[in-house]
């Protein structure tokens, strides 16, 4: 029996035609092995801390300069265990599809999870498909939930922070959202723009090496770097972050196209981008580490945690000026990832 | 910052001669100086590049009637709302003007859902809307200069392909009348106005020309990347200090002395002045502009018999001191306590030019 050009809504009914779809499409794609079999679950060996944790990709368009919902749902969850320090292990993979989406589109998306999770050494090792009506749906959304081994015993949190740390980031930002946006609305200005999708794994294993130096990280998805920064210190009675608009890495596709667009890049989603606070004195040597990477060769020193502006992030403007750097408000961008 | 131009505009080794200026000006008058912005967009500008923050101690940057939401009286959202009582009307908006709530603390946006209530970003899409709408629909007319020209030629052009079933329910302000209102005020206590830049490239300098009068203030043209503010504001308490009254383009790249006058024909076309009623002002003599005798059929006012307009104001809400720069939105009881901007009670938290959304995203100063 050869598969249909579209997906049908038999495809999610259990029955044959969906046993087809995974025999004839998901297993040859994805296959391991610990991913062989119909099984209901899958066991899977851990040592030490396990750490655990789930998201859910709507990104619209699902193909898009740079990437898919393929890359974004392996890479998005592994950033998600790495910045909490974790080396991501296995992946499960939900599957939501519209009826009358294209069988190929599904296949290159299932090729990217496949390509996705040897790049980051995940393994996808249970997954579950359903079908909705035609107009039910957004053509593919994607669940994964991540699994992932603690790489020690220092645990990172934004309660580690001390007065005259400093706030690093890992790249330049802006580019997904950018990338998003311009090939949702076809707008014109997005030859030069492509997502910075990347697993941040390796970088976050370099500075979890400086130990206790290194007090927390986080990946700069929806909200952007404006987001991470206020979520770093909101809660603190001490501390807050002061922050420096012209020292953050920027390409000057993103700012042109955010200049255009009237948006803040400072407030547009990433996929491939973290922040993180070390110790003072450890900041060259972080900064070094994460240049030794590609996509950490702009990664540089954006500020400082200090005592003034308590559970506030403090921008100096680039003309010289300071205000609050607030989370962002409103509808910024949907279906962003 | 796209081009080496742009960013020359957020420059700071060009900017501090400026701010010395600005200091040194200041420091020569031994008060307050008083300055007001009277457009939305440089209230957020001057915020957001933290131009506020570089001011001298003895100024004071306050915001003016600039929004075109923020000094909609909360009765025209009454109407408005009054008007989804007819199952058949569909009602056209900026985005802005929804989440303002009427007197009854309900807003436009709850409509939107279910299809009655829908935003525009520009007016050129009101005829295909019209079109796709077998009522008819109703599009809230709010704006200053800078809007108008373009939902009147928007209008004319349904018009003319026929459209028959679009309304404007209008409360476009003009910015001088505004300006001699705060002149006029008994109790004034303003040095000089920033005037706007986006309203000036329509109008251009001459109507600002009542500002030298006796018992003038001097205004100055500015535009809105931080260098223009930094610009205009120079100019402006260099003018103070002296105690000059003279209207003065700071942003000559943008503004012509005459303004746009094909702009203008388009808006004369459609619209005359008339009387308008501002959020804590009151009525304004000729600040508004209404349809002209040969388009009442279209005046959603007169179609749907709305009532006129008063002003009332939500209890607590320091909106209409804070539009005549009397109050700053700090001294508000209700600022970033019962009023923030997901659950706002007055329209200057509510725009994203207003005000105190502006003061509370960005910080006042002193920061």
């Amino acid at each position: 029996m050869k598969l249909p050009e579209r997906i049908i809504l038999e495809h999610g009914s259990g029955g044959a035609l969906s046993r087809q779809l995974t025999e004839q499409l998901i297993y040859p794609v994805l296959k391991n092995e610990h991913y062989t079999e119909l099984n209901d679950a899958t066991a899977f060996h851990s040592s030490g801390r396990t750490l655990i944790t789930t998201d859910t990709y709507v990104v619209d368009p699902p193909f898009f300069p740079g990437g898919d919902i393929g890359t974004l749902g392996v890479f998005g969850t592994c950033n998600d265990l790495a910045v909490c320090a974790a080396r991501p292990r296995y992946l499960t993979m939900g599957l939501v599809l519209e009826e009358g989406f294209a069988i190929a589109d599904l296949r290159r998306a299932l090729e990217s999870v496949r390509e996705a999770a040897k790049r980051a050494e995940v393994r996808v090792i249970s997954g579950d498909t359903k079908v909705v009506p035609s107009g039910k749906g957004g053509g593919i959304y994607m669940n994964t939930t991540g699994v992932g081994e603690a790489l020690g015993e220092h645990i990172l949190s934004s309660g580690n922070i001390r007065g005259g740390d400093a706030v690093l980031i890992s790249g330049p930002v802006g580019s997904h959202g950018l990338a998003i946006l311009a090939a949702r609305e076809e707008l014109k200005i997005g030859s030069a723009l492509r997502s910075d999708c990347a697993p941040l794994f390796p970088l976050c294993e370099a500075l979890y090496d400086l130990g206790g130096d290194l007090r927390f990280m986080r990946d700069a998805t929806r909200g952007g770097a404006a987001a991470v920064l206020n979520e770093t210190v909101s809660a603190s009675e001490k501390y807050g972050l002061e922050i420096v608009e012209t020292d953050f890495p920027i390409t000057g596709a993103v700012a042109a196209a955010a200049d255009l667009l009237g948006l803040n890049p400072l407030e547009i989603a990433n996929e491939g981008v973290f922040i993180a606070v070390v110790a003072d004195a450890a900041a060259d040597r972080a900064v070094a580490r994460l240049r030794a990477f590609d996509i950490g060769a702009k990664a540089c020193r954006i500020g400082t945690v200090g005592e003034r502006w308590p559970g506030k992030v403090i921008l100096e403007t680039a003309v010289g000026g300071k205000r609050i750097l607030d989370l962002p408000r409103g509808l910024l961008l949907p279906r962003i990832c | 910052m796209s081009s080496p131009f742009q960013q020359s505009l957020h420059d700071r080794r060009l900017a501090a001669p400026l701010i010395e200026q600005i200091h040194e000006s200041a420091g020569r008058i031994s008060r307050t100086v008083r300055i007001m912005e009277v457009c939305g967009t440089h209230t957020v500008a001057i915020r957001r590049s933290g131009v506020h923050s570089l001011m001298p101690q003895n100024m004071l940057l306050l915001s003016g009637p600039g929004c075109p939401v923020c000094v909609t009286p909360t009765a025209y959202i009454d109407n408005a709302l009054s008007l989804l009582h007819d199952s058949r009307v569909t009602i056209v908006s900026f985005g802005d003007m929804l989440k303002v709530p009427g007197s009854d603390g309900k807003n436009l946006a709850a409509y939107m859902g279910a299809g009655r209530v829908r935003i525009v970003y520009s007016p050129a899409e009101l005829t295909s809307i019209a079109r796709g709408s077998s009522g008819p629909v109703v599009f809230l007319a709010i704006g200053f200069e800078t809007t108008i020209p373009t939902v009147a030629a928007a209008y004319l052009h349904a018009r003319r392909a026929g459209v028959d079933n679009l309304f404007l329910y209008t409360a476009f302000k003009t910015v001088p009348p505004a300006l001699h209102a705060l002149l006029d005020s008994p109790d004034r206590n303003l040095d000089g106005f920033l005037l706007p830049g986006h309203v000036s490239v329509i109008i251009g300098e001459h109507p600002y020309r009542f500002l030298e009068n006796t018992g003038g203030v001097p205004g100055v043209i500015t535009g809105f990347e931080p260098l223009d503010l930094l610009r205009g504001i120079a100019a402006l308490v260099k003018q103070i200090e002296r105690g000059e009254q003279r209207v003065e383009n700071a942003y000559r790249r943008a503004v012509r002395p005459e303004g746009n006058p094909k702009a203008r024909e388009i808006s004369r076309q459609l619209l005359e002045p008339s009387d308008a009623l501002w959020r804590g002002f009151g009525t304004i003599p000729a600040s508004g502009l209404s349809l002209r005798a040969d388009y009442m059929d279209a005046d959603a006012r007169l179609h749907f018999s709305l009532p006129d307009l008063r002003n009332i104001e939500p209890a607590g809400c320091s909106c209409a001191q804070v539009l005549q720069g009397r109050v700053r939105p700090i001294d508000c009881p209700l600022f970033a306590n019962a009023c923030t901007p997901e659950s706002p009670v007055g329209p200057c938290m509510v725009s994203s030019e207003g005000t105190c959304a502006a003061s509370f995203r960005y910080g006042d100063t002193p920061l």
